[in-house]
């Protein structure tokens, strides 16, 4: 995998960050995007209204398509198993909602106000993330 | 309705950003969670920038009466660092290494036309609606309970 300019990294993380802070300024919300997936899929009713979390939701893969069209094609690579995807999706699912949130609502917007709850749920997620990718590549893998 | 606008145009940018910066790229996310392996910095420059703008905004709503589209700012309230929070956010962790997507670069990624991507979303999408189910039993358990 081609290293990727730490130029272009953190210009597309102040796109993200810039997108949080839209949403906050103008709306008065958290753009966390899997609570808001589970609120314009009707899987949730709280927080954000249907409408406009829908919204935002489809808004995602717009933003994608049209960088993916104009700007850079993004390789992506995904090396885990159909199993593996699903057990992974399901755990994601239950995780984000048990816990209240993700990469965005936590990682994003959490941290950003110095939140204890998001600052825990961030170390937490990161942590299990990083064992979970030792384990797979260096225990069972190695 | 004053706000499906503006909130379509806040997904679209980030969206963009998460496919700039390759965030829907599951092996360049695992190549940094694998610290023990050829660690790959590129998360870390993302984050690092996303939390400014975000951090700006909070500042600066903290001298604003109201959001400038709505009533009032809906700001989770601090409540206790509890075992549902660490529970949930350990079982997303592992989900997360396992498959290299977290819900933003899944959703986004759905328009890439790589089928994976939308088994997980699908996947995703139950394990939500699995809670919900649990979660609503759960209440009934205790209530009968109590």
């Amino acid at each position: 995998m081609e290293p990727l300019s730490p130029l272009v990294a953190i210009a597309g993380g102040l796109l993200i960050g810039t997108a949080a802070a839209i949403f906050l300024l103008l709306t008065g919300r958290i753009a966390g995007v899997s609570g808001m997936t589970a609120v314009a899929t009707r899987i949730s009713s709280s927080g954000t209204p249907w409408s406009q979390a829908a919204a935002f939701v489809i808004g995602l893969p717009i933003g994608a398509a049209l960088i993916a069209a104009f700007v850079r094609t993004p390789d992506v690579l995904i090396t885990a198993s159909p199993a593996v995807l699903i057990i992974a999706g399901l755990l994601v699912g239950v995780g984000t909602r048990l816990g209240n949130g993700c990469t965005s609502g936590h990682g994003v917007c959490g941290m950003a106000r110095l939140s204890p709850r998001s600052i825990a749920a961030t170390v937490t997620f990161m942590a299990a993330a990083i064992l979970t990718v030792f384990v797979a590549r260096h225990v069972i893998g190695g | 309705m004053r706000n499906l606008l503006p909130a379509l145009i806040v997904g679209v940018i980030f969206g963009a950003g998460l496919v700039l910066s390759d965030m829907v790229n599951p092996a360049r996310v695992q190549a940094f969670l694998d610290v023990a392996g050829a660690w790959d910095p590129t998360m870390m420059f993302v984050m690092g920038a996303a939390l400014l703008p975000s951090a700006l905004a909070y500042l600066v709503h903290r001298r604003m009466q109201q959001p400038l589209l709505a009533d009032q700012f809906f700001i989770p309230r601090n409540g206790p660092i509890d075992r549902p929070l660490l529970i949930g956010a350990a079982l997303f962790g592992i989900g997360w290494g396992m498959a290299g997507f977290c819900p933003g670069p899944a959703v986004a990624g759905l328009v890439l036309g790589i089928w994976q991507v939308w088994l997980f979303v699908a996947a995703m999408l139950v394990g939500m609606i699995l809670h919900r189910f649990a979660n609503a039993r759960f209440s009934k358990m205790s209530a009968s309970a109590a």
